[in-house]
């Protein structure tokens, strides 16, 4: 490389001018929309939230006040008490530590689970492809609601299968979208680009791969967080989840449907909190699939 | 045709095995049996009553006897309903899930669908923003939600539907099916959307329009079959989960329904019905899937060509 | 009176990203019969301008500022949507650029080609059916009484735009317009359409407007000519004028980027002839397994001939252009020579190596000697990585260099390929698709190839970036004494650009020879076929020249 008449060689480096990345095009896109940031502020403040709790929370979740007794919110219990005399807000925000926990911890499963076997499937192709999708297509098949219920019935109530068990159901959603994802970058001339230089696959996959899925993924994730939520809500509600005293959303709404005739604040205020989140979320994701999809950012 | 429908079901085969073999060890592998909750029964009873069950050989032996009995189509009795078998509880309790699920689709697919196609007219307008907005509240209030919140505004508070109950009461059934049917609504809302704002924003569109149609004819005409495919390959899995998530419809309005069954099975650890269940819904995943990737290709030239090509 | 007057026409888009002046004051006048052309790149406005006149254009964000465009005394612009509705597909109709995706495929050919019939008049379906069977007669569309049957996906790209003609003329409207109607097809069947539309025109007496970027296309077709650039009308005036007595800057540049056939090659380096083949393909076969993947498919395979038999031999420093249409295997041999496909038989040599069996590490350190630029240059950059990061990554992979050498050496590429060294740091989107494509070329030459496979470099491009383009290439292959094979579906451009020229015609090369000879003399019956096809931005030619019309067997 040598005989440029004008040797523009930067001594200054200073003169570089710096470029947008797609990620902080995304990000400028996503603080433009209200209804996401929204979101995410909600979001973040409720994990803010259970995270404190064992030390910002009014009262203990367990201790009982029968004396007390139901009674409406007011200014000692802000969401008013259970039938037990319990404080409500306390419990709300116990059950949150448990729903979000729930939330993250069986996403990252199936995030981990997902990922790698989608990546791994739609990078090779092939036989490796066609089986490894056998395989998902067949799990896809098995009634799997059906199947934590019964794990739940049969191993009890423990929050640690709960989340494996359910992180084990939403990988196959995850390893479908991640392989499919691949399949199209691998289709991508700068693929074809990277090969003919003679890169090896590992550092084909790890810089031109995987940087190029996150997006989706990312979406993804934000989109199965509130799956999951409703799925542990579900189980709880229907007293298959997690076990008294300790509480979570769903449980307390189970609660609150038995007595909504007389002390309706108790389904309400759980509920409320409940959709709140699912909200926060859905509209995060939704946020995020416009700001990382380069087809909808085209006006 | 014929014959990947046959091929399908074949696959169906080892996808059912799996199933029955996971339900089995699943149940074996859990502490305790049927009889052991009711204290007050003599030990000599308990094995008389496992041996009438089969319940003393071991496991695989159970197993094999179990298999052959499903292929005659026999679920065996019941444990904890005496008297009565699996396949009659099923059959009883079927027609009221089916009904349920049927009103429900219905209620979802006409929500869902209209308000996806209004919402795609006009992209980004009030238009698209309030039915959408209705369709993000139907996915964030889920049924164990949703249902008694209905039931306290319009059965307790304003006394214009019944409690709960089914086929007892006149108005009985609008809660459930509509309780149901929301959730789903708003999925097929927000699949619709997005399918009829692909077909629309197509070549063949302008074309249409370029040849002087009316909105109305270019929807019903040219966009609505293309733009609905999303939410035909929704609705396998969709029927799917509306039979899971009957079990919340038929617990809060107390339906008998296979649902309810169901829950009650697995809490009474009442083996035979768990399996009896189990393989039917599966079964039921199964054909519902296959029912719609018939519609997808029904609905799509390209592939219903490919498919005689291939014959 | 004439048919169709417009006059001042501007159309804004009001974007999230602020507002677009797509349209800023055109003027034209349209009579009976006539054929008014309009030239312009992407992003002139040309297309916008038409689809205001039928009101297709999307409200919000376009909106129609100030002008009117007066058809029969009526203002097409501001006239109710039912009063417009009775025009459109009636009196003026319309065909579109893509045919694949133009049709409607989910609905049989008949029921869309009865429809504009059915709408606009009170005509039964019978007699409906048969106005469509005598227009898809008229077309040239072979059993029409069965092929009304079909669905759009049974056709071809030229019959599909034969089934969108007959669709547009079978109401006989007053105006076709043409937008682009020819741009997604082979030359050939580009030729065919062309002579079509013309033939329809006279019989019917229809005046067309047709939209192209392509000034070839608009020579022999067009009575006058518009000449637009970012929404203003540059130049306007009859063919002759346009074409003979250019006044425009802007339309001299457009006539110059067509590398005109008459030009001799430029790069033309003495032929050394009688020297040892530094590149040559021997007997090579790739074929591919098609696998009845379809929804309902059994898996059968069936082995598609992708490259069959083809032999060639090139001398160090030359320029080979491998022209065909779509579908002929030029880009497969380029794929099977990068070995980004697994060839079935025959011998890749470059400069003594067999590289068409190497293996593992030892094809991973051959391959800096072969690169190549691919045709998308939306698609072949990562998104992800600075222009900095693409260049490093291909400097590091066939070498180690340190640090601050690596600079220096991205910044002598970024000099070579024209574009500033600060912008470095950028990202891929952030530029234009010429300097893309300026980026593509910067990464192959970073691994200082003896062989540059260029896969339609430009045809993503406007003209005027691939004459900039085309330049860039030839400068850097002298400079660098790089051997280039040059793919190509445009005749032109191979004609300006290469010293020999191999003519594929399904997997086989047909005819293969010097490139001046070859144009020429035409030997083979396909390679004149595909020689009387090309446009020729001469209108007194482009009138009277014969096609040759090329059938297997």
């Amino acid at each position: 490389m040598s005989g440029s008449e004008e040797q523009a060689t930067i001594k200054d480096l200073d003169s570089v001018e710096s470029g947008t990345s797609l990620w902080q095009d995304a990000w400028n896109r996503l603080k433009k929309n209200r209804l996401a940031m929204f979101g995410l502020c909600v979001v973040s403040f409720m994990i803010i939230i259970a995270l404190l709790t064992p030390w910002i929370a009014p009262y203990s979740y367990f201790e009982q006040n029968l004396d007390l007794g139901a009674t409406p919110p007011d200014a000692d219990h802000w969401l008013g008490t259970d039938t037990l005399g319990r404080d409500l807000l306390t419990r709300i925000m116990y059950g949150s530590r448990i729903s979000l926990m729930v939330g993250f911890l069986a996403t990252a499963v199936a995030l981990t689970i997902g990922v790698l076997w989608g990546t791994v499937s739609g990078f090779f192709g092939g036989r490796v492809d066609a089986f490894m999708m056998r395989t998902v297509d067949i799990l896809y098949a098995l009634p799997f609601t059906i199947f934590i219920i019964l794990l739940m019935v049969v191993f009890g109530r423990n929050i640690l299968l709960l989340f494996m068990a359910i992180g084990a159901v939403e990988w196959l959603t995850m390893a479908r979208i991640v392989r499919g994802q691949v399949l199209s970058i691998r289709q991508q001339e700068y693929i074809d680009a990277a090969i003919t230089m003679g890169l090896p696959k590992a550092q084909i996959m790890w810089r031109h791969v995987i940087p190029n899925t996150l997006g989706t993924i990312i979406i993804y994730a934000t989109l199965t967080i509130p799956n999951v939520i409703l799925l542990e809500s579900f189980l709880s509600f229907l007293g298959l989840g997690v076990q008294p005293p300790q509480s979570s959303w769903g449980l307390l709404i189970s609660y609150g449907v038995e007595t909504m005739e007389e002390y309706p604040w108790l389904l309400f205020f759980p509920a409320l909190v409940l959709s709140l989140t699912l909200f926060s979320l859905n509209f995060l994701g939704d946020g995020l699939r416009d700001a990382l999809d380069p087809k909808a950012s085209r006006d | 045709m014929l014959k990947f429908i046959l091929k399908r079901l074949l696959q169906a085969i080892p996808v059912l095995l799996i199933v029955i073999t996971i339900t089995f060890a699943l149940i074996h592998a859990a502490p305790g049996g049927p009889f052991s909750a009711e204290r007050a029964v003599p030990p000599e009873v308990i094995e008389a009553l496992n041996a009438q069950y089969n319940l003393d050989d071991p496991a695989y032996v159970q197993y094999f006897i179990y298999l052959k009995n499903i292929v005659r189509g026999d679920f065996g009795p019941s444990f904890k309903y005496t008297g009565r078998s699996v396949t009659e509880i099923i059959a009883a309790g079927m027609p009221v899930t089916f009904e349920l699920g049927f009103y429900a689709i219905m209620i979802a697919l006409t929500l869902g669908i209209s308000a996806g196609v209004i919402a795609s007219l006009k992209p980004n307008t009030i238009q698209d923003y309030i039915p959408m907005s209705l369709a993000m509240t139907g996915i964030c209030l889920p049924t164990f939600v949703l249902g008694p919140m209905m039931v306290l505004v319009f059965a307790i508070w304003l006394d214009w539907l019944p409690v709960s109950g089914w086929g007892y009461i006149p108005g009985d059934k609008i809660l459930p099916a509509l309780t149901l049917g929301f959730a789903y609504a708003a999925y097929i809302a927000r699949l619709s959307r997005g399918g009829m704002l692909e077909i629309l924003s197509q070549d063949f569109i302008r074309t249409a329009r370029a040849k002087g149609l009316k909105t109305a004819t270019i929807v019903t005409r040219h966009a609505l079959r293309g733009g609905m495919q999303p939410v035909v390959s929704f609705m396998g899995p969709a029927l799917a989960g509306l039979l899971s998530g009957s079990f919340v419809v038929e617990t809060i309005f107390q339906i008998p329904g296979m649902g309810r069954y169901f829950v009650q099975a697995a809490f009474n650890r009442d083996y035979t019905l768990i399996l009896g269940t189990t393989v039917f819904f599966a079964s039921l995943i199964i054909l519902f899937n296959l029912l719609a990737d018939i519609v997808t290709v029904w609905l799509n030239p390209r592939l219903r060509d490919n498919s005689n090509s291939g014959n | 009176m004439s048919l169709l007057s417009v006059k001042d026409l501007h159309i804004h888009f009001h974007t999230r990203n602020g507002l677009v002046k797509a349209v800023n004051g055109v003027n034209f006048e349209l009579n009976k019969g006539e054929t008014l052309g309009i030239v312009g790149e992407s992003g002139s406005g040309k297309t916008v301008c038409c689809y205001s006149l039928l009101g297709l254009l999307p409200s919000p964000p376009a909106r129609i500022e100030s002008g009117s465009a007066s058809f029969e005394g009526k203002d097409l612009l501001h006239m109710p949507e039912e009063e417009l509705r009775d025009i459109r597909g009636n009196r003026i109709a319309m065909i579109f650029q893509d045919p694949m995706t133009s049709l409607n495929p989910y609905m049989k050919l008949g029921a869309q080609l009865i429809e504009p019939l059915t709408i606009h008049s009170d005509i039964s379906k019978d007699e409906a059916r048969k106005r469509a069977i005598a227009a898809m007669q008229e077309v040239g569309i072979p059993e029409p009484e069965r092929r009304i049957d079909c669905y759009p996906h049974e056709f071809s790209g030229g019959m599909r735009q034969r089934v969108m003609i007959a669709m547009a003329l079978v109401t006989e409207p007053d105006i076709l317009i043409a937008d682009e109607p020819t741009t997604a097809l082979d030359v050939t069947v580009q030729a065919q359409i062309l002579d079509l539309i013309k033939k329809l025109q006279d019989k019917h007496d229809i005046a067309v407007i047709f939209i192209s970027h392509d000034l070839g296309v608009i020579a022999g077709c067009a009575d006058k000519i518009i000449v637009m650039h970012q929404g203003d009308i540059v130049e306007s005036g009859t063919t002759d004028e346009i074409f003979y007595k250019t006044s425009h800057d802007y339309t001299k540049k457009l006539l110059n980027a067509i590398p005109t056939s008459g030009k001799p090659a430029a790069a033309s380096l003495d032929t050394n002839k009688g020297q040892e083949p530094f590149f040559s393909i021997d007997q090579l076969q790739t074929n591919y397994d098609i696998r009845d993947g379809s929804f309902f498919g059994n898996g059968k395979k069936e082995i598609h001939k992708a490259v069959d038999n083809v032999s060639l031999e090139l001398v160090e420093g030359e320029t080979l252009g491998l022209v065909g249409e779509s579908g002929c295997g030029k880009s497969t041999i380029a794929k099977s020579i990068m070995r980004l496909v697994n060839i079935s038989s025959g011998k890749i040599t470059l400069d003594g190596k067999t590289i068409s069996s190497l293996e593992g590490e030892e094809l991973k350190r051959a391959r800096g000697d072969f690169q190549m630029v691919f045709q998308d240059p939306y698609a072949s950059l990562n998104p992800r990585m600075t222009v900095y990061d693409s260049l490093a990554e291909a400097l590091n992979t066939q070498s180690n260099i340190d640090k601050s050498a690596l600079l220096d050496r991205v910044v002598n590429l970024m000099t070579d390929v024209g574009l500033p060294a600060q912008a470095i740091r950028k990202y891929p989107h952030e530029f234009s698709g010429g300097q893309r494509q300026r980026i593509a070329i910067a990464r192959a030459l970073a691994l200082q190839p003896r062989l540059l496979i260029a896969d339609e470099p430009v045809s993503a491009l406007d003209v005027t970036i691939q004459a900039q383009i085309l330049d860039l290439l030839l400068k850097l292959i002298q400079k660098y004494r790089i051997t280039m094979i040059f793919i190509s579906h445009d005749l032109s451009v191979v004609r300006y650009l290469t010293d020999r020229t191999a003519v594929m015609y399904q997997g086989k090369i047909v005819e293969y020879g010097e490139t001046e000879e070859i144009f020429n003399k035409p030997k083979h019956k396909y390679t004149q076929a595909l020689l009387s096809a090309i446009p020729i931005a001469d209108p007194d030619k482009e009138r009277s020249r014969e096609r040759i019309i090329f059938s297997p067997e």
